[in-house]
């Protein structure tokens, strides 16, 4: 059975890797709609692939829980790669944000589902004037030059925070107008269809990658005018201090319904295949298009030489900001996609260890490439998540701190043999950047070939 | 930093005032009303429950003064070689480890008792502690270099980031590693003491607490492990100052912390040096590790993250590579963790150590006692 096991298992990764091969080629495809129909194939064979044919289901409940782990975490390391990868941050804040876009969206459905629209409304409402406060004051303080760094994020907070105040109080005033039709656990309103929730869903994942985004700008702004090393000790405390506040939210935070260290259990279980698939599509599509922008150079400028990028007229801060934020977005997303296929959150899937993952992903599957951290994520999930787990508790209790001991080993080997990681600068594809397709050496190449042959 | 730091000197240097930025007081407003509040509920509290506040200060200084050991390895570390070497608060865990293993399987503290017999009990248990703290900081010591030559030598010319993060490598490798049923398992193990603790309180004068005994109401307890932590620490402070100033290896450790190629030059025995300085700072982190867990009585793998974390930032807070600074930084840290536990509340210890990096990395980023560009060990 154990080799049964095994090889299943590496022809599982095989498949997965030829999958994502497949499908960043496709969508490198010239003709909009052989991309579209290539998506849409990709999407239909996986989902063909987890539906139940009266008894035969090619991958079971258990690879579909890694399937949508894997999306989750792809979303997540792609945002670190953004971060350190190509913008050269060394952030160990990840997870926290992760964390973050994780409870705020379970928050969400979780009080939706249970007759509450307090969730969705003060948290829609938070995000979205928070991010106004926040960008009008961003262009008020344009009118200055050289405002410290202290005194802005001063001013932000404030908007933030006051943001937040008058959200509460139109959450508040709106909840009474809308509980009649969310009716209650044993009776669902109108507002409670899989229909409606699935709406819910999607506003929730989106509000929670918003939120995460708005924490990050409020804590990147003064921290990352720290030098590089600081920068990754700051970010770790921010994951502990986020971790704290998850065991104690229900005692400092005033939210009783996440219950604390025990873990908030009753989370709908929304996350589809579908979604899954569609937030990660989304990301991919975000970020490949990001870096290949004007913006996108000016964040990798970034990190191959701040002061000549300096030199070059790039707002460093600026472009450290951006990246920082968008990461942390993609980190939110991830999170809340993960609360909804898991069900169950526990501060401790969010605590210090387990934040550096992600880090072990990017620098895995290469710093700067988005096809290394794809195809490392899924690889990760399903060789030591599921493979391992699997094999080593046959082996006896041990096993876990066994996968822990053998991953430092891994990385320091890797750090020691290949520092640029397993796939290094390769990228397939989609991903691929534009400028090398051999698209454009063909048209300088042909008159030569017509002098010739004349 | 540098350009910070830079800017700084052209204030003092040119006789001109420069322009203040606009909205500069918003941020100054911003930090005067933080630290009227926190000086408000400090001294609100010092004055409504004095002997409580006398309680709070003694175990800040206790955590102090134990983190102060710890943020010194870190800060000669990151003095020379500019890595934060993770590992350390793992090294401070093996410390305490080492000790429990010599004290509980192998009696160690006993053997002077046991080869001479003639001797009385209480020389024999110090000569004992001091053996098995000894044999802490010689392992500790051991370990450290072993790690500096593995892993970090063979990275000493790549990015300061593939350091990094090999340095958590090898501090998750310790702790997991550790947690493994035949090393150290991944239990918490009640810690068995070389010598027994001591307790007095202070209440018109100083008496004995004596055992199944409660101190009266309003008295400010302290014990002997305070006191010995205290010494210990000032100890190792005395030292590595005459070290690092009055004897050769020191000058030494200075030159490569200055420049390591004209150290080079000048006939220094660079790697030798980083391998010294590492075996230093886990010697005192290993005393530290022993000091801690007889202090707290309980130890597990994962003992050293944060103590580790926050005598780092106590090292930054001091100004990293400063060896005064890295002590004062210390108990600094300490006393805030202390009245965060007192008057806050416990969880929020660690929200407090990190907010004060980040607050300090901001309004001074060499820390209290940091010198850009000079002597830096």
């Amino acid at each position: 059975m154990e080799l049964g096991f095994l090889l299943g298992s590496i022809v599982k990764i095989v498949g997965i890797l030829a999958y994502l091969y497949g499908l960043l080629w496709v969508l490198a495809r010239p003709n909009r709609w052989v991309k579209i129909i290539g998506v849409l194939a990709a999407f239909g064979v996986v989902q063909l692939a987890l539906t139940d044919w009266g008894g035969f289901q090619l991958l079971t409940n258990f690879d579909s829980g890694l399937l949508f782990q894997a999306c989750a975490m792809t979303m997540v390391a792609l945002g670190l790669n953004l971060i350190y990868g190509f913008n050269g941050q060394f952030s160990l804040g990840q997870w926290g944000f992760y964390g973050i876009g994780a409870y705020t969206a379970a928050d969400i459905t979780y009080r939706w589902v249970n007759g509450d629209a307090r969730g969705l409304l003060v948290v829609g409402f938070g995000t979205i004037l928070g991010g106004l406060a926040l960008i009008y004051i961003g262009r008020w303080l344009k009118r200055f030059r050289g405002v410290p760094v202290l005194s802005s994020f001063t001013l932000y907070l404030i908007g933030a925070i006051l943001a937040a105040t008058v959200a509460v109080y139109i959450g508040n005033a709106l909840n009474p107008m809308l509980e009649p039709l969310l009716g209650t656990n044993l009776n669902p309103g109108v507002l409670n269809s899989p229909f409606a929730l699935q709406i819910v869903f999607f506003l929730a994942v989106v509000f929670a990658g918003i939120f995460a985004a708005e924490v990050s700008f409020l804590f990147g702004l003064p921290v990352l005018t720290l030098g590089s090393d600081y920068f990754g000790i700051a970010t770790l405390g921010f994951t502990i201090v986020v971790n704290v506040l998850m065991i104690n939210s229900d005692t400092i935070l005033p939210f009783p319904e996440m219950k604390g260290g025990r873990g908030m259990v009753g989370i709908p279980k929304l996350t589809t295949w579908f979604w899954a698939f569609f937030f990660m599509m989304a990301v991919i599509i975000i970020m490949r298009n990001l870096i290949q922008s004007s913006t996108g150079r000016a964040i990798i400028s970034v990190r191959e030489d701040e002061v000549a990028a300096k030199a070059m007229g790039i707002d460093v801060a600026g472009s450290k900001l951006l990246a920082f934020v968008v990461g942390s977005f993609f980190a939110g997303i991830g999170g809340a996609v993960y609360a909804h296929f898991i069900g169950f959150l526990s501060p401790g899937t969010f605590g210090f260890l387990q934040s550096f993952n992600p880090l072990i992903i990017v620098v895995f599957g290469g710093l700067g490439s988005m096809t290394g951290t794809i195809a490392a994520s899924f690889g990760w999930i399903f060789f030591l998540e599921g493979l391992l787990r699997v094999l080593l508790s046959q082996m006896g209790t041990e096993a876990p701190t066994w996968r822990f001991v053998l991953y430092p080993i891994t990385l320091l080997l890797l750090m020691l043999i290949r520092p640029q990681g397993l796939l290094g600068n390769i990228e397939w594809g989609f991903l691929k950047h534009k400028d090398v397709l051999p698209r454009e050496i063909s048209v300088v190449e042909k008159p030569e070939v017509a002098a010739s042959e004349a | 930093m540098q350009q910070l730091s830079g800017s700084s000197q052209v204030m003092i240097t040119a006789p001109k005032k420069k322009k203040r930025p606009p909205l500069a007081w918003v941020g100054q407003g911003f930090f005067i009303v933080l630290a009227i509040l926190v000086a408000g509920i400090l001294i609100s509290n010092l004055i409504r429950q004095p002997t409580l506040f006398a309680q709070f200060f003694i175990s800040g200084l206790q955590l102090g003064f134990v983190y102060a050991m710890i943020a010194l390895g870190y800060t000669m570390v990151y003095g020379i070689v500019k890595l934060i070497n993770f590992a350390h608060g793992d090294v401070f865990m093996v410390g305490a480890f080492v000790s429990y293993f010599a004290v509980a399987r192998f009696r160690l503290h006993q053997w002077p008792l046991a080869a001479f017999p003639q001797i009385s009990p209480g020389v024999g248990v110090v000569i004992g502690s001091i053996t098995v703290i000894l044999l802490s900081m010689v392992i500790c010591s051991a370990l450290a270099v072993t790690i500096e030559r593995v892993a970090y030598k063979p990275l000493r010319d790549a990015p300061r980031i593939a350091a990094l993060i090999t340095a958590i490598g090898v501090s998750f490798f310790l702790e997991y590693f550790g947690a493994l049923n035949f090393v150290f398992s991944p239990r918490f193990i009640p810690y068995e003491r070389p010598f027994e603790v001591v307790a007095w309180y202070i209440k018109d004068g100083i008496h004995l607490i004596k055992p199944g005994e409660a101190p009266p109401d309003g008295a400010i307890t302290f014990s002997n492990i305070l006191v010995i932590i205290i010494i210990a620490s000032i100890l190792v402070q005395i030292f590595l100052q005459f070290l690092v100033k009055r004897t050769k290896i020191g000058i030494a450790m200075r030159a490569s912390s200055y420049d390591k190629p004209a150290a080079r030059l000048m006939g220094i025995n660079v790697d030798s040096v980083i391998s010294f300085t590492f075996a230093i700072g886990a010697a005192f982190a290993g005393l530290g590790g022993v000091l801690y867990a007889i202090a707290y009585s309980s130890i597990w793998t994962q003992l050293g993250i944060l103590p580790g974390l926050k005598a780092f930032v106590a090292a930054v807070l001091g100004g990293i590579g400063s060896i005064p600074g890295a002590f004062v930084g210390a108990l600094i840290m300490g006393q805030a963790e202390a009245m965060t536990m007192g008057y806050i509340s416990t969880p929020m210890r660690d929200a407090v150590a990190f907010s004060i990096l980040i607050i300090v990395l901001l309004i001074r980023p060499t820390g209290i006692f940091g010198e850009p560009e000079k002597e830096k060990v």
